[in-house]
């Protein structure tokens, strides 16, 4: 179990997210929504303890986040930040290998077991015929599944994923958030940045709203959804229309 | 094929390399005469010349590459940027200029080692100082910072080249473009290059890591800035030892982890052993060169070094 007690988080001086308390269980899928620049990736960077909170605490099985080894939280704790820039020189394949790197018995090199574990997590992104490309050959959407696909690598039990659906078209979103759903199945729990309020109602059971003066809402995704605070989230008019029963929210231009 | 074929390949290239540095020169030595000298035996002029002449020299030449092929592996890694070289940071901007500066003031050989040692030290402190005490380390800012420092050491150094005259200049020169004949400390960097290259090739998973990106490496497990901090020492350290051996030889720290990596091998763990082989037999090979394709005037290496890479980086840049 992840908790938030009592926490806040700044970032240059400004804060962006008040006294949140907060417990992601198994078998839950958190949305994070908010405006640009709100301050969605600095909290989750919080929750992965890798940005240090300006008051209360991140705890991990009853543990403080600061005072477990990282290495021990990366073997069931996985983060998937944003895409950073730089060059990787390695192979697609050599790319979700390092997931395997804090479960790695030996200093030297990665076991067969590791191996075939990396070769299950590029199947199962259908990157398998470009593992062995140069990962700088890549197109975007193709580096963010092999991303993610270095995520299930890992094999870990819960997941916090910044934006996992950028630069992919619609038939590897759909993949992507059935792979996600699967951990969720199991007994592992997400949370995830989203800009998509659609993906957010189809896959979330919770869903947090972070608004632009660091107020926090979250709850229920059903009840939390609704036009209103949703158009106070992003500050713009919104329109619900209802198709085959399905409750949508569009943009209202 | 496999990096353990380019691994013995390259064992092979160092033998032969070092053997061709031992065999050419003003003296003409048979294989079979080095192979008895090295003994001590034969005749007493070849063992004289092999020992208190080219036997340091070619150990140098093949340290000095290693060492500069080594610290640009790690710089890159740390970087994360192809053009990283044992030079971006102004490592061998601040030595130049303290070499320079002693130069300038007719000081001895030993009080130019100083200088430039002290000069590459007040560099690496201000580079980390300015570039990298924040607690949020950005990697951008150091390199700037290291850019900029050399871009400031580059104009002190042609100001010291102005106001220095006749046969300074060309002594400045050779320092400048990398001079293997005054081979000091050669025990030191060797226990430098051995050290330091063990070290890497061990801690290889967190560099390969590492390479991967700042933000992928922590979620990984891996202390970042305790890394970054790390590698920055190293680099540096490796830098002022290939600079203390031979000057500012440019172009092998670049393009020698390039070259390996255009073999198709850029895993850590055989990247660090194959470009420090490479960097030192490729060194060996142009220091030999430059010093008999013209004997008995003596050429600087790092002309050599460029005049010999470049074609070759650019066919295997062509090939890919």
């Amino acid at each position: 179990m992840l908790q938030a007690r009592n926490l806040s988080v700044a970032i240059g001086g400004k804060v962006v997210c008040r006294d949140l308390d907060m417990a992601i269980l198994p078998g839950q899928c958190w949305g994070v929504l908010g405006q640009n620049g709100a301050g969605k990736t600095t909290l989750l960077r919080t929750l992965a303890g890798l940005h240090p909170p300006q008051a209360g605490a991140v705890i991990w099985s009853g543990q403080p986040l600061q005072t477990i080894a990282r290495r021990d939280l990366a073997r069931h704790l996985g983060v998937l930040p944003q895409s950073e820039g730089g060059e990787f020189w390695g192979s697609v394949l050599e790319y979700v290998l390092l997931g395997r790197f804090p479960h790695r018995a030996s200093l030297f090199g990665y076991s067969a077991g590791d191996e075939r574990i990396a070769w299950q997590a590029l199947a199962q992104m259908e990157l398998a015929e470009l593992a062995q490309r140069p990962l700088g050959t890549l197109s975007g959407g193709e580096r963010q599944r092999a991303a993610i696909a270095q995520t299930l690598a890992q094999q870990v039990r819960y997941c916090l994923l910044d934006e996992p659906l950028q630069h992919l078209d619609l038939r590897h979103q759909i993949q992507v958030m059935q792979v996600l759903g699967k951990l969720k199945e199991e007994g592992g729990a997400l949370l995830m940045v989203l800009h998509d309020i659609l993906w957010a109602q189809r896959c979330c059971d919770r869903v947090l709203l972070q608004f632009a003066d660091g107020r926090v809402l979250h709850g229920a995704a059903e009840e939390l959804l609704t036009r209103e605070n949703l158009e106070a989230l992003y500050q713009c008019p919104l329109r619900e229309i209802e198709v085959a029963g399905e409750r949508c929210l569009v943009p209202g231009v | 094929m496999s990096p353990r074929f380019f691994f013995f390949l390259l064992l092979c290239a160092a033998a032969l390399s070092l053997g061709f540095g031992l065999v050419s020169g003003s003296l003409p030595l048979a294989p079979g005469e080095v192979w008895s000298a090295l003994f001590g035996r034969g005749d007493s002029a070849a063992v004289e010349v092999l020992w208190q002449l080219r036997l340091p020299r070619v150990l140098a030449a093949f340290c000095c590459g290693g060492l500069l092929a080594l610290s640009g592996v790690l710089l890159q890694a740390l970087l994360r940027n192809p053009l990283a070289d044992p030079y971006i940071l102004g490592i061998s901007g601040g030595a130049s200029a303290g070499a320079l500066s002693a130069m300038l003031l007719g000081a001895g050989l030993a009080a130019v080692q100083l200088a430039s040692f002290a000069g590459a030290l007040l560099a690496i402190v201000a580079v980390f100082g300015l570039g990298f005490r924040h607690g949020e380390r950005n990697i951008y800012r150091l390199l700037l910072t290291g850019v900029v420092l050399s871009a400031g050491c580059g104009a002190l150094v042609s100001l010291l080249l102005a106001l220095a005259q006749g046969e300074q200049v060309k002594g400045m020169l050779f320092w400048l473009m990398g001079d293997l004949s005054h081979p000091e400390g050669l025990p030191f960097a060797w226990i430098v290059l051995l050290v330091f290259g063990l070290c890497a090739t061990l801690y290889s998973g967190g560099l390969d890591v590492l390479a991967g990106g700042q933000g992928k490496a922590a979620a990984l497990g891996l202390a970042v800035g305790r890394w970054q901090v790390a590698l920055y020492f190293a680099a540096a350290a490796l830098t002022v030892a290939a600079l203390q051996l031979g000057g500012a030889i440019g172009f092998v720290g670049l393009m020698m982890p390039h070259a390996v990596r255009l073999l198709g091998i850029s895993a850590h763990r055989w990247l660090i052993p194959l470009s420090v082989l490479l960097g030192g037999s490729f060194l060996v090979l142009a220091d030999t060169l430059a010093r008999t394709l013209w004997s008995p005037l003596q050429l600087p290496v790092g002309v050599f070094t460029a005049l010999l890479g470049v074609p070759f980086l650019l066919w295997l840049l062509g090939k890919r």
